[in-house]
């Protein structure tokens, strides 16, 4: 079991998250994080340009049996790059090993739980 | 000496020009009372500019709010311009293009009205600024119909052209003195402060731009979800005081019809949001909030054609009457699929196609003794429904058929639809480069 930690633009959350349905992974729990990366944004108030000092930012975990990491990063990485291509910004994707999963409903634990 | 010579000559003429000014307008003299009211309900309709933004803007996603909220501010900057200009000219003009639309060169930016005061005893100005709140509200009402999914620029457009081409001509019909439904039948089509003229319109028109439009991406799959009601308690509270102004005002004086159709109102809003709640819990087990909100609204639209005409218990049966088709409108709008997002047309057209029509059954006897004196002996209640049905379809068929070309022109120049990028980035990135909320969690 992983679980696997995205962090994306916020503009492609709707892309991301149709991926993940289309490659059949419907149980993520996402979050709006800020932070630093690379990446300058702009916005714009009373006709100022500014840079934020922290970007915002869409967090996406998902704990996936092992089967499913490679499945569940192709559909990230095809939806999460600006325009297709990519550009500074995209954001960076974590697999962390996942010691146990429990249903809280059933008791179930391990991989039939996920 | 010579400072209070020079002060007394101008005194004089001060005296002179102003009697000529009163002479020149009819020896109208102002009413304080009613120009203090009229003022007031001014003011009270502006403020029901804001309070839509807030319900509307409540009702879509965090990433659409301020895009949302700006469809009703931007009207208050576009539609308040155009007013001036040639708004009131083209709707309270004498009759031009064999009574199309109304044209009065006095009006032209409104410099001949300066000194003018009306027979009621109000400012000239005043109504005007009165009436153009009304042309202001109109056009944002339909943005609910195709929230959260249309190009900035080609809603600024749209309004423009909507304003001048649908909502000064029907304005005119309906309000001028000599406009031809307000002529139609011995007391005219009954359209107290805009059932046909804002609602009807709007609701039309919004349900005609849904269908050029099509849907939200996702709908009616993916669950779209309010993002804050809170704030669309708030503008629905906002949006039933600022009708006060809308109703009440509408009388032009501040007197006895001034308190009929206030009490109207009053009964009215109650009765819809009421209604609507108890609805709800049977068939869905829950009073909602949104739902009373949207009860407010549905007896509030209802009661707007028919406050000068009904008795408060006229009233509470026309808001629940509305309440019931509209909530009955919004299951039809789920079955059938369509995205008028925020139920423009469920609230705006069908509240106010109930209201025009079902009021012919609620008038005053003592408006029916004055119709009957003026037709020569004879007209029932039938009579006067066949003429709010005249009335109404006309206004249904003009704005559909009007709002039809103005999108389709537009959307030549500039494209209605945001595109895919745009709609899934959001409103407020995509077109104002802000954001409504820090942190709230995205939904």
């Amino acid at each position: 079991m992983k679980l696997i930690t995205a962090i994306i633009r916020e503009v492609q959350l709707d892309r991301v998250h149709e991926a993940l349905i289309a490659a059949e992974i419907t149980r993520i729990t996402v979050s709006r994080v800020s932070g630093h990366g690379q990446q300058r944004i702009e916005e714009m108030y009373r006709g100022q340009r500014i840079v934020p000092d922290l970007i915002p930012k869409i967090k996406i975990e998902i704990a996936v049996n092992d089967a499913f990491v490679d499945i569940t990063v192709d559909a990230i990485l095809k939806s999460a790059r600006t325009n297709g291509f990519g550009s500074v910004g995209d954001g960076k994707i974590f697999i962390t090993p996942l010691e146990e999963c429990i249903r809280i409903r059933t008791g179930e634990r391990g991989g039939k739980a996920i | 000496m010579k400072p209070i010579l020079k002060r007394s000559i101008l005194i004089t003429i001060f005296l002179f020009v102003g009697i000529r000014g009163a002479f020149a307008s009819g020896e109208a003299m102002i009413d304080s009372g009613a120009t203090a009211w009229m003022l007031t309900s001014t003011a009270l309709v502006l403020l029901m500019i804001p309070g839509l933004a807030m319900f509307y803007g409540g009702l879509v996603r965090s990433k659409n709010v301020l895009g949302t909220i700006m469809h009703s501010f931007v009207a208050m900057g576009i539609i308040s311009i155009l007013w001036v200009a040639v708004g009131y000219s083209m709707s309270f003009g004498n009759n031009i293009l064999g009574g199309v639309v109304g044209w009065n060169n006095d009006y032209f930016f409104l410099r001949g009205i300066d000194t003018n005061i009306l027979e009621a005893g109000v400012p000239e100005y005043v109504f005007s600024m009165f009436q153009g709140k009304f042309a202001i509200i109109t056009p944002a009402l339909i943005a609910g119909a195709f929230a959260e999914r249309v190009s900035f620029r080609a809603y600024c457009l749209f309004i423009a052209l909507w304003s001048l081409l649908v909502y000064n001509p029907l304005c005119h019909w309906v309000w001028a003195a000599d406009g031809f439904l307000y002529n139609l039948g011995p007391k005219g089509a009954i359209d107290f402060a805009g059932g046909t003229v804002v609602h009807i319109s709007a609701g039309i028109s919004g349900l005609v731009a849904v269908f050029f439009l099509g849907s939200r991406r996702g709908y009616p799959y993916q669950v779209i979800r309010p993002n804050n009601l809170v704030i669309t308690m708030l503008g629905a509270g906002l949006l039933w005081v600022g009708w006060f102004g809308f109703n009440a005002g509408s009388s032009i004086s501040s007197g006895l019809s001034t308190a009929q159709a206030l009490t109207a109102t009053q009964a009215a809003a109650a009765a819809g949001a009421l209604s609507w709640i108890i609805i709800e819990s049977f068939h869905q087990g829950k009073a909602t909030a949104l739902g009373f909100a949207s009860g407010i609204l549905a007896g509030l639209v209802a009661v707007t054609p028919a406050a000068g005409v009904v008795q408060p218990y006229g009233a509470m049966i026309l808001g629940m009457i509305a309440s019931v088709l509209c909530y009955v409108a919004i299951q039809v709008k789920n079955r059938l699929g369509y995205d008028d997002s925020l139920d423009a047309f469920g609230i705006h057209g069908v509240g106010g196609i109930v209201g025009a029509l079902f009021l012919s059954f609620f008038i005053r006897p003592s408006w029916m003794a004055d119709a009957v004196a003026s037709s020569g002996g004879k007209w029932s209640i039938w009579n006067q429904l066949g003429v709010q049905f005249l009335a109404v379809g006309i206004a249904i068929v003009f704005a559909a058929v009007m709002t039809f070309l103005i999108v389709t022109v537009i959307n030549r120049f500039v494209k209605f639809k945001a595109s895919e990028s745009d709609e899934m980035a959001g409103l407020d990135r995509s077109y104002h480069g802000e954001r409504g909320y820090g942190m709230l969690n995205p939904s």
